[in-house]
This record gives structure tokens, sequence and C-alpha cells, in this order.
């Protein structure tokens, strides 16, 4: 029996008469590698946000890592990593700070901190850059510095929004051999992303379209549903009949 | 004919100590597509400031339009439309407004150059009374491009026009651009989007401030030195490194549902060798077959090289 950590019931969020996301029901389970596109404006940032803990919904269930959506936002919060879309960790502090800095937030003891940034700092090849301003870093390591402080807890599930937009090919090819690690240590991935090419690394992908999650399979068995030789043409064949182009 | 021209550019930031752009040259020739493909940090944006005389070189020449960057800025900036990577209309002045307020900054009327907007337009027409900061990425990005082209420009510069735009409203706009090539204008474009640059009739693909290549898409991918397969099997993640292990295949890198590999030598007996080590290693259903290469693919070369 596999361990499911997220699993919506008909989740809804409504801004006055416009529903960004509309009754979607789904689950995902422990060490998935989960996809979640759509278009702009399909409701996908208002869908993360709720699962996050950032957001209250209108209606529907939800429970994330086991926590209520409602009543346990702060329990939730505590055992997810959430990398945005924008870089955000501190330029202006070097990567052990910036390392040390979010360990404290998490709450990590002393003790632990040191041993989790040694550890990282070792993983990543960075010994030699360790005490250099985040912000003189290369955008590639930017990203994968990124990744690694969004699982320095240990988290269940890491949300990552579009981690590798602007990336180059080889280092988003890098950050998808961190994003397969995670994943073997049991940690859930949910992943958004525009490269065709990832949605074929994830184990399934949901599509969303105005609103509603209008398909969710591996992607091969999507390919099969549509007819597609790529994730690309199974992308376009949903998301064209689109309404919505609100971001 | 060129009509942008670049000769050993150079900018560096911080004093000397980062390298933005590392003595570039190309040229474009008149109403060419031509395509800027990196990576975020690859020099694109200070290559476009450089040429919309927004930012001075540290070495070399350019010449847009028959004008010097640096000492004709003012004869360029009448001539040439950009948009910046970064969405740089009026928030608080509606849709209307905006073009508006361009087509008066460059003494002429949204009337008179109408026709070359009129099919972009339209698709934002019904929220003319919005404020651009209201607007959603897609119709943001069009607007931006009329404002960019009201006063009919020669030379057209994109500065990844398409970044985090979904591939349905990626697919319109490259065929909008199309249209305003055969209008005679010059486009000079950046993406990060490897799969855009065979929209490009010339691209030069960029890396770390440095040209890597300046070709056709087809040129480009022609070249690839070596033969390339895509190869499939059960276990995807664990096949990457298994391949990765073996002697005989020289690259191995993920690629959708494929892995692309190239071998050492080229043979039948190492492709039956390749099968036999991963039948030891239960993998089932391997699929291997050749396939031409991608510019992506020619770019991870360049890059490793």
């Amino acid at each position: 029996m596999k361990d499911t950590v997220i699993s919506t019931d008909k989740l809804t969020k409504r801004f006055g008469d416009f529903i960004a996301t509309n009754e979607i029901s789904f689950d995902v389970y422990a060490g998935e590698i989960f996809g979640f596109l759509g278009a702009n404006g399909a409701g996908k940032t208002t869908a993360m946000r709720m699962l996050c803990g950032l957001s209250t919904p209108s209606s529907g269930k939800a429970t994330i890592a086991g926590f209520d959506i409602y009543k346990q936002a702060e329990e939730i919060k505590k055992n997810i990593g959430y990398m945005s879309q924008k870089f955000s960790l501190y330029e202006d502090l070097t990567i052990v700070e910036n390392i040390q800095f979010f360990a404290g937030i998490y709450g990590l003891p002393d003790k632990k901190i040191k041993e989790k940034t040694d550890l990282m700092i070792e993983q990543l090849g960075l010994k030699n850059e360790a005490k250099k301003l985040v912000g003189s870093l290369p955008p590639g390591w930017k990203q994968k510095l990124s990744f690694s402080v969004a699982v320095l807890h240990d988290p269940k599930i890491v949300f990552l929004d579009e981690p590798t937009g602007g990336v180059d090919p080889v280092t988003r090819r890098q950050f998808w051999d961190l994003i397969y690690a995670a994943s073997s240590r049991n940690i859930t991935i949910f992943v958004t992303t525009h490269y065709m090419d990832e949605a074929e690394y994830c184990n399934r992908i949901s599509m969303m379209v105005d609103g509603v999650i209008k398909a969710l399979d591996t992607p091969a068995n999507l390919k099969q549903q549509f007819a597609a030789t790529s994730m690309d043409e199974v992308f376009f064949e949903l998301a064209r009949g689109a309404k919505r182009k609100a971001d | 004919m060129s009509d942008v021209i670049l000769n050993n550019i150079r900018k560096t930031y911080n004093k000397d100590k980062l390298v933005a752009v590392d003595n570039v040259s190309f040229s474009v020739n008149k109403a060419e597509l031509f395509g800027l493909i990196g990576a975020d940090g690859a020099g694109k944006t200070s290559i476009f400031r450089i040429l919309t005389t927004l930012l001075l070189p540290d070495g070399g020449s350019a010449i847009v339009n028959g004008c010097d960057v640096v000492k004709d800025y003012k004869k360029i900036r009448k001539e040439v439309g950009y948009m910046p990577g970064k969405f740089s209309l009026y928030q608080d002045l509606t849709v209307e407004e905006n073009l508006h307020f361009f087509a008066t900054l460059f003494n002429t009327t949204v009337e008179t150059n109408y026709d070359l907007i009129k099919d972009i337009y339209i698709q934002i027409e019904p929220f003319k009374k919005r404020r651009a900061g209201k607007l959603s990425g897609g119709m943001k990005q069009k607007l931006a491009l009329c404002c960019a082209l009201i006063h009919r420009p020669s030379v057209l510069f994109l500065d990844e026009p398409t970044t985090g735009v979904d591939t349905v409203s990626r697919k319109e706009f490259w065929e909008m651009l199309k249209r305003l090539k055969q209008e005679g204008i010059t486009i000079l474009v950046s993406t990060p989007y490897m799969d855009e640059a065979t929209l490009c009739e010339r691209i030069a693909l960029m890396q770390g401030g440095k040209i890597l290549s300046v070709e056709t898409p087809e040129n480009i991918t022609r070249a690839y030195p070596e033969k390339l397969y895509a190869i499939k099997a059960t276990q995807m993640s664990h096949l990457i490194n298994d391949l990765r292990d073996n002697e005989n295949i020289s690259s191995c890198y993920a690629f959708g549902e494929h892995h692309h590999i190239t071998f050492r030598v080229e043979s039948e007996d190492v492709k039956t060798a390749l099968f036999n080590y991963l039948h030891s290693k239960h993998y089932e259903n391997i699929e291997l077959k050749p396939i031409k290469p991608s510019i992506e693919d020619c770019f991870i070369k360049l890059m490793n090289n």
C-alpha cells in the first residue's frame, strides 16, 4: 500500500465570481515525482498556495503530509519545502550563512545545522565557494543551492515552482539528478515546468486547464490516451481549448 | 547587407571581475529573424542593451542600421524597437494609453502605423480600457510588442519574449514574428528555450558571454560530430547511471522519454555488447535507435567541449 502524502477532495478557491481552482481532487504518493502542469492562468499557483498552507480554500478538503489544510496550516509548513520561481536566498549572505539561516528558521538544533551544512557543501561540490556571497554565484548554481536549501529539513514534500526556468541544458539535467536523489530518499516532489521534456521525467502528471484537472496519468498513458508522440502534443491538445488567459 | 554588426564587443561588470560579454562578433542581415540562444548569464541581455544604446561597451564596436552605437545613439533610438525581458510599460496606464504614449514619444500616431500592429492588437483590444498592470502574462507580452512596433522600427530587439509563457502562447508569438519579418523588419530575439531555435533563420548559441556557434539551425545540427542514439528501457532513472558506467559509452544524458547516448567507437559489436550488458543488469524492453540531433543536443555537446 502506497503512502498518500497529498490528498485533495473537490478543493476550490474563489476570488469573488472568479473560480481560480475548481473542485480539484487528486492524490500524490510518498517519494513520487508529480508534475503539475497547465497553461498560464490555469490555476496552478493558486492550487499550490493552498497546498502549502499559504491560502485558505473556499471549499473542499485536503490533507498535506497527514495534516488538515484548514486547521493545521502551521504543521504543514514545517513538513514541506518550497522553492519559488523567483530566486529567494539572500544574495548578500554567503552560501554557508544562507544554509545556517534557513536551517535555523526550520528549527534544526545547532549540532544538526553544522552537520547538514558540511554535508550539503560537500555534496554540491562547493567547498571553495562556501564563503562567497550567494549573489556572485552563476545562475545554475543558485538553482541547485535553492533546491538543497528547500530540502534541508528533510520535508515530506517539496514544492518546486518552475525550478529550471532560464537554466542551461546541462545544469537543467544536473538539477533533475538532485530531484531523483531526493525522491529516492522518499521525499515527494511536486513540480511545475514549462519544459515538456521534463514532464517525461515525472512519475505522473496532472494537466490543469481553466481551473480544473483535465488529465492525470503517467506520461506514457497520457501519450497513448491522446494518440500523441510527445508530451508537447498532449499539452497542446489539452491547453488549446483554454478560455482563460490570466496569470 | 547587414543591419546589425558586432565587432569584438566586450562588457564587464564589477570592476572587470565579471565578464558578461566576451569579445563577441556576429552580424544580422536585413529582414533576418536571428536568435540569441542561451541560458541566464549567457550575456544576451547585455548585448541587447549595448545594441539599443542603453549600455556602453567596454571594448569593440557595433553598428545598428548603419549607425555606431556609441556615437550615433540618438539616431539609433529613433529607429529601433526594444522589448526588454522585464515588463517595462506603465502599469497604471491603460492598454490604449500605453500605446498612444509610445506613439507620441516617437512623433507618430497609432493610426499611421496601425496596419503593422493590427493582427496583434485586435487580440488585446477587448481589454483596451484595462490598466496594463492588470493584464495577464500573455496579454502584457502582446501589448509590449505593439508598443515596440508602433513607430515602425527598422530593427526589432526582443529580449526573452517567451520566458515563462506556456507552449500554446509561445507558438502564437512565433507566428507573429514570422509575419513581422515579411514586413521587412530585422528581428533579433533571445530565448532560453532550445526548441525555439529552429524557428529562427540563423542563431548564435551563447554560453558564459561567449558565442559557441553562429549558423542556420540546420547547419548546426548537421555539424554534430558523432552518431547520436536514443535509448529507452524499464527503470529509466537507474539506466542513466548504468549507461554512464559502461566503458563503450562516450556521453549519456536524459532527454524526455529517452536517454541520448553516443559510443566511443561505432560498430555493431559495441551495440550487441551494450544489449548484453543491460540484459545482465535485468533491464527489459530495451529500445535503441539512431536519431537526428536537436539544437539542444548540439548545445550540450558544445558546452562540454
